[in-house]
């Protein structure tokens, strides 16, 4: 009965949502001088950047990604708080196996590289697709890799929570440094450069690959912080 | 691309993206184990991603990046900010499942059932 009256109720809604958005049309231009042409004119002629997403999330909406990094280190720190526990014996995890051998050895070869292409993806943020979120999620499946394989990798808290709070520290006084420069908040003080180099856009390139340490540190702690939850 | 066949797609896809919302709704509404409504949170996420990005797509378009060769193409490039918009969204929804899983982990360690029927006092 219960059933029958929530599908009937995600019946009506769907039916509303998709008459809503199928009269919204696919593929079509839908302003002809939109938020989007100031942002794709902007991005070349100012800021000299080749990817828009990133001069978006990075410049335009900097402050923005500065309250996301907050409510990503909140996450982290409520989830710290809600499953602490007084007596922690480092080394208890909640997942006891042992590995096999190819899985110890591929993994070990594999780390190296999969921290390779993280730092490769947050460095070239603003050149090609990718950045600073999804490079620091590479790296932190890499140090999950290693947490599955072998039973007594362990990462050090305080270290993570010293990058963590460096890289964050960071983003701020990049930011308070638009002051000192006569702008705003975040404003770009430094040369453009040229396009499409990996020297240009200014702050934008140095906000990402902080922003790729912060997130990679987060991850890190979460990971290993689920893993460690031993009932 | 043939229009009949471009029509076809927008129906695909705006009815794909809904069907996604709708399923995670359903899944949050009548199961009884908390991992699966996180799961169906996370569905409903996927679906609003996607719904959003559609709603950004410009016909032939390309990526919104101007790399070399594409320098001049600003006007065939699809919307960037629903983009931006998702990978704010994406952040959020991880932050918001660790912390219902984190929370459910507490939850089994007081009553060791993930069931919220046998959870006294969480009925509906």
């Amino acid at each position: 009965m219960k059933k029958f009256l929530v599908i009937l109720i995600l019946a009506v809604l769907g039916f509303h949502l998709f008459a809503a958005f199928s009269g919204l049309g696919f593929g079509v231009t839908r302003f002809e001088k939109g938020v989007k042409d100031f942002y794709l004119e902007k991005t070349v002629s100012e800021l000299h950047v080749a990817n828009t997403v990133t001069s978006i999330v990075v410049n335009f909406r900097g402050f923005d990604t500065l309250g996301e990094v907050t409510v990503l280190f909140l996450a982290v720190s409520a989830m710290g708080g809600i499953l602490y526990k007084r007596r922690h014996h480092a080394g208890d995890r909640s997942v006891l196996f042992s590995s096999s051998s190819i899985v110890r050895s591929g993994s070990k070869l594999l780390f190296p590289a999969i921290i390779l292409l993280g730092v490769y993806i947050f460095i070239h943020g603003h050149l090609s697709p990718g950045g600073g979120f999804q490079g620091g999620a590479i790296i932190a499946t890499g140090f999950l890799l290693m947490l599955i394989a072998y039973e007594n990798f362990s990462v050090s808290h305080n270290t993570l929570s010293y990058i963590e709070s460096f890289a964050g520290i960071f983003f701020v006084v990049i930011g308070l440094l638009g002051f000192m420069n006569g702008g705003t908040f975040l404003q770009n003080f430094l040369p453009a450069g040229i396009l499409n180099n990996l020297f240009s856009g200014g702050v934008i390139g140095i906000i990402y690959v902080m922003v790729g340490f912060k997130v990679a540190a987060e991850l890190t702690g979460l990971i290993y912080t689920i893993l460690h939850e031993k009932d | 691309m043939d229009d009949k066949l471009f029509e076809i797609l927008e129906f695909g896809v705006y009815g794909a993206s809904i069907l996604l919302i709708l399923i995670g709704l359903y899944a949050v509404l009548t199961k009884r184990s908390l991992i699966k409504i996180v799961i169906g949170m996370s569905i409903i996420d996927g679906g609003i991603h996607l719904l959003l990005i559609t709603i950004g797509y410009l016909k032939g378009g390309t990526a919104p990046i101007f790399s070399p060769g594409y320098e001049e193409a600003a006007g065939q490039m699809v919307d960037p900010v629903p983009q931006a918009l998702v990978l704010t969204a994406i952040v959020i929804g991880f932050g918001v499942t660790a912390v219902a899983l984190s929370l459910i982990i507490r939850l089994y360690r007081h009553h060791h059932t993930l069931e919220i029927d046998e959870i006294k006092r969480l009925k509906w």
